[in-house]
């Protein structure tokens, strides 16, 4: 007994160092910083998350081949959460205390970052979130690298409202059953009235994760849009996608009729539908990896060379996205925020978070809020091409301020742009 | 409103001036339709449509494929290597330094789309008048109406002249006389066309119409349209139930042998659909490897193959696991259950953890417009058809030869047919491997309309125990109906009240069901009962 405790505290002590908390020399010889990656690798999700977790190897190894962080090399632990949203919660703990990582990249859906955001404020951790989502939510221990609904949702809706995106009066909100469509529907429903849209131009409709017939939905949509100007606003997530386009391309639901914008559909879920009849159809997102600048270039060589090198599935036909993007952005800026704070511990990361640029693909050198712990991103609106990337055909002028507690939502002109200081509790030492 | 005048005025010019002479078109114009903003792209076209030139039809239609690509000033049509002037129509090679692509939103390619359609009208081919008409049926819009009387004039075919008058009379709606405006909502009662209705609401709207005549002809041609429409939607609806039911039917048709006459519960009968799934995925990848001309026959091969491997994989799992466990149902649902984690687990292993992609050969993509906006899908049509042919094979080899014979025989008193000199246990191995393989074809059918991952079969298993069970085990006729029934009550349930809620009420009702008739739809009657 007594030996194993021993041993426990050596383990302890090694790991409290290793993440920052002992003094750095002691650990001179085992300069390495463990991070998370929280990803699903297999499941519904796995369609989409997979090449996360690739682009994140890709940028921890960019960082160490220039040094690492703060002379760390990064080593990190990949977990597969299996698309099941229990396992979230119970990986990212594993992660947090067996694992010590100083801090974890990873989620897609909103729901399994419900299922980890308890772990991450009970253990006092760090999550990068690299995906668009529905707001409602400001956790001091996340870092939400994607978009905001202001900064993805009401532009698209937006636009499709516009003499230019079709002059749209009907609308059919189309989404996955769970908290992220549900609660955008909401926003954008209420966003709508005030539009002056009436409850019977709106058609909500949700199907089950991993529907794939989708024969009635179309055949409803289309009834729908015999009854004025429609279009249907997707947040259908995961591999559902694929079939739903399908059943599109094959009913003949053309864009110059119905568009169809969807908010997690990228180059990525793209791959392997015939895109062909779903020309001009919508996406909207903060990066397209049809965008032209020096950063994007280089960005995207730096990624076809990746893929090649590691051959990855699809290394052939190299595809960049948005939420890729983000998880780019996202590790860059939690390095520069460990040197900044010169130390991998949370709460002086989180501090140094705050204010945190980086030249990103999308063009603009974007910021990390000084306070609300979102990016100011710029929204771009694409139409999906015959080769299956997309045309901008419209744009912010530069980042937009993100804001996660939605105006269209009752009572949230009460809450506080920022993560509610929590008790002292919170700033305890951890045990 | 001034781009309604400029496009008005355009179409009737070009309905006055179409000639037929190729000049090159104005510079100007293609500059404004390439680089201007998106009301100068509009405007353009127009100019475009007025000119008449072969040219421009040349143009409107490569920049709404998306071929057009500007070099500075000079504008090209840009096909694989080989590049054309738009403006001169001259050739140009090699391609000059920094294409950039001219961008089309949706609002230009529907402007685009109905230009070239409106060209088309006058068109001397008879299939690219309707395909114009059908364009501009769908995209109606009244400053063409010059351009479609001037076509009405011309047209002697007389479906093409009904189709026509329905479009001007859509035309007209608007203005004329009060007797042109009844003389059109009437022929416009006749229409099947889902966009009459927003048009005949449009009327019927406050303060559209004021006159009463006119507003009552207008609801009657509505009331005659929506009931049309209703039909149309009542026909989707069926199409779309029997497509589930067929593939309810597929999936569920294997564990009917397998499960309903053997009596084995086989928790891998999923995995063994999934495996029918990949058998194509690794038939389609050995066509494009080596057979990239022949692509769109792969499915002539991988039906066969993924019935042959999907029928090893369960013979072998009947020789080497569930003969030893026949009769001890809880052992062998166990042991299929893990056999079934490990399949999962293999394909993983081998093929990843991502879905794979699985290409529907050409003829299977689009589909049949049976009524205006109701499209039947090839790639269902064929699935329903394949599903038929199955069941009639099934049936036939069940019914008329001898190891039908053998098998149904096996099933009903097993200690009599080892008395009469059956083999009953090679008669299992193949009975089991009959089911396997309908399982792989089922794979292979499923690989055409859905993804293709290694948790394909979980998503099947539930189904198809549930086909089974409730058309009655041991009964292929039970399962038959079951899969259509529930198929069709899946889709009515649908679209009255969503996906979600649909698919819970499908298994509430057949809880209830099985705890009133716990032997299904066809229950055995008879000495059979008692095995």
């Amino acid at each position: 007994m007594k030996r194993r405790s021993f041993f426990k505290a050596l383990a302890l002590s090694t790991a409290l160092a290793a993440a920052g908390f002992g003094s750095i020399d002691a650990v001179a010889q085992a300069k390495v910083v463990k991070v998370g990656v929280l990803h699903s690798l297999s499941g519904t999700m796995a369609i989409s998350e997979t090449v996360l977790k690739d682009v994140a190897l890709m940028t921890f190894d960019e960082i160490n081949a220039k040094g690492g962080v703060m002379g760390y090399k990064i080593e990190a632990t990949v977990v597969d959460p299996a698309s099941n949203w229990p396992l979230f919660a119970e990986k990212a703990r594993g992660l947090i205390t067996q694992d010590k990582v100083a801090v974890v990249f990873g989620c897609w859906t909103s729901v399994s970052r419900k299922s980890v955001l308890p772990v991450f404020e009970e253990l006092n951790g760090l999550l990068f979130y690299p995906v668009q989502y529905e707001g409602e939510e400001l956790s001091k221990n996340v870092f939400y690298t994607g978009a905001a609904p202001n900064q993805q949702a009401i532009p698209a809706v937006e636009y499709l409202m516009s003499k230019e995106g079709g002059g749209a009066k009907r609308w059919v909100l189309l989404g996955t059953d769970y908290v992220y469509p549900r609660t955008t529907n909401k926003i954008l429903r209420a966003f709508l009235k005030s539009k002056g849209v009436a409850d019977k131009d709106i058609d909500e409709k949700y199907t089950p994760f991993g529907h794939s017939d989708y024969q009635t939905i179309v055949a409803d949509i289309k009834k729908f849009a015999a009854g004025g100007k429609t279009a249907v606003v997707s947040t259908i997530n995961g591999d559902s996608n694929v079939p739903f386009y399908k059943e599109l391309g094959n009913q003949g639901l053309k864009a110059t009729d119905v568009p169809v914008v969807a908010f997690s559909v990228g180059e990525e879920e793209l791959r392997g539908v015939d895109t062909k009849p779903l020309v001009g159809h919508l996406a909207a997102w903060n990066y397209f990896m049809s965008l032209k600048n020096p950063v994007n270039d280089a960005w995207k060589k730096q990624w076809a060379a990746y893929a090649k090198a590691k051959k990855l599935p699809g290394a052939d036909k190299p595809l960049t996205n948005d939420p890729m993007e983000a998880t780019y952005i996202g590790i860059h800026m939690w390095k520069q925020a460990v040197e900044k704070a010169k130390s991998f511990d949370t709460d002086k990361v989180i501090a140094a978070m705050a204010g945190q640029s980086f030249a990103a693909p999308d063009g603009f050198t974007i910021k990390m809020d000084e306070k609300n712990h979102h990016l100011h991103k710029p929204v771009f609106i694409g139409e999906v091409k015959a080769d299956g990337q997309f045309n901008v055909v419209w744009k912010t002028k530069g980042p937009v301020r993100a804001q996660p507690w939605s105006q269209y939502i009752a009572g949230n002109d009460k809450k506080k742009d920022e993560p509610e200081v929590a008790a002292p509790a919170a700033a305890a030492p951890k045990k | 409103m001034i781009r309604r005048i400029l496009l008005s005025a355009a179409f009737t010019l070009a309905s006055l001036v179409f000639a037929p002479l190729a000049h090159a078109l104005d510079p100007a114009v293609v500059a404004r339709l390439t680089s201007g903003e998106s009301d100068d792209q509009v405007a353009a076209v127009a100019a475009l449509v007025a000119s008449g030139e072969d040219r421009a039809i040349v143009l409107l239609r490569a920049l709404s494929e998306g071929e057009v690509q500007v070099a500075g000033k000079q504008v090209l049509i840009v096909k694989g290597e080989a590049a054309v002037d738009a403006v001169t129509g001259a050739g140009v090679s090699p391609l000059p330094a920094g294409l950039e692509d001219v961008g089309v939103n949706n609002r230009l390619r529907r402007e685009l789309e109905s230009g070239i359609a409106a060209l088309q009208l006058i068109s001397p081919d008879r299939a690219t008048r309707l395909a114009a008409i059908k364009e501009l049926g769908a995209n109606a819009n009244d400053a063409m109406l010059p351009l479609v009387n001037k076509a009405l004039a011309k047209e002697t075919d007389p479906d093409i002249r009904a189709q026509l008058e329905m479009i001007a009379a859509a035309m007209e709606l608007k203005g004329g006389t009060k007797e042109s405006r009844i003389a059109a909502l009437k022929k416009l009662a006749a229409s099947n066309n889902p966009n009459t209705k927003p048009l005949l609401l449009g009327v019927l709207e406050k303060g559209a119409e004021a006159d009463e005549d006119v507003r009552r002809q207008a609801e009657t041609s509505l009331r005659s349209v929506e009931g049309r429409l209703a039909w149309a939607g009542r026909a989707g609806l069926l199409f779309s139930g029997i497509s589930l039911g067929s593939i309810l039917l597929l999936a569920a048709l294997g564990l009917a042998i397998t499960y309903g006459l053997m009596g084995v519960i086989n928790m891998a009968h999923g995995e063994l659909i999934m495996i029918g799934a990949y058998t194509t995925y690794v038939v389609q990848n050995l066509f494009r490897a080596y057979a990239p001309g022949a692509f769109d026959w792969y499915l002539a091969l991988a039906v066969p193959a993924s019935f042959a491997v999907a029928a090893a994989v369960g013979m072998a799992l009947e020789r080497s696991v569930i003969r030893w466990l026949y009769g001890r149902p809880l052992e062998t649902l166990l042991a299929t259950w893990g056999i079934s984690l490990m399949l999962i687990q293999g394909v993983r292993t081998i093929f990843g953890a991502q879905n794979v992609q699985v290409e529907n050969p050409a003829f299977m993509s689009g589909g049949v417009e049976i009524f205006t906006g109701v499209v039947f899908p090839y790639s269902r049509i064929v699935i329903i058809a394949f599903a038929a042919t199955v069941l009639v094979c099934m049936a036939v080899l069940l019914n008329r030869t001898r190891l039908g014979l053998f098998v149904r025989a096996v099933t009903q008193n097993r200690k009599m047919a080892a008395c009469v000199g059956v083999r009953t246990a090679r008669v299992d191995t193949w009975a089991f491997g009959l089911g396997s393989g309908l399982a792989g074809l089922a794979g292979c059918a499923l690989s055409q309309i859905g993804n293709v991952g290694p948790d394909l079969g979980q998503s099947y298993i539930v189904d198809s125990f549930l086909v089974v069970v409730f058309g009655g085990v041991g009964q292929l006729v039970g399962t038959v109906y079951a899969a259509l029934g529930l198929g069709l009550a899946n889709k009515l349930l649908e679209s009255w009240a969503g996906a979600v809620l649909a698919k819970i009420a499908v298994l509430v009702f057949i809880i209830i069901f099985i705890q009133k008739k716990p032997s299904g739809l066809f229950a055995l009657k008879g000495r059979a009962v008692e095995s």
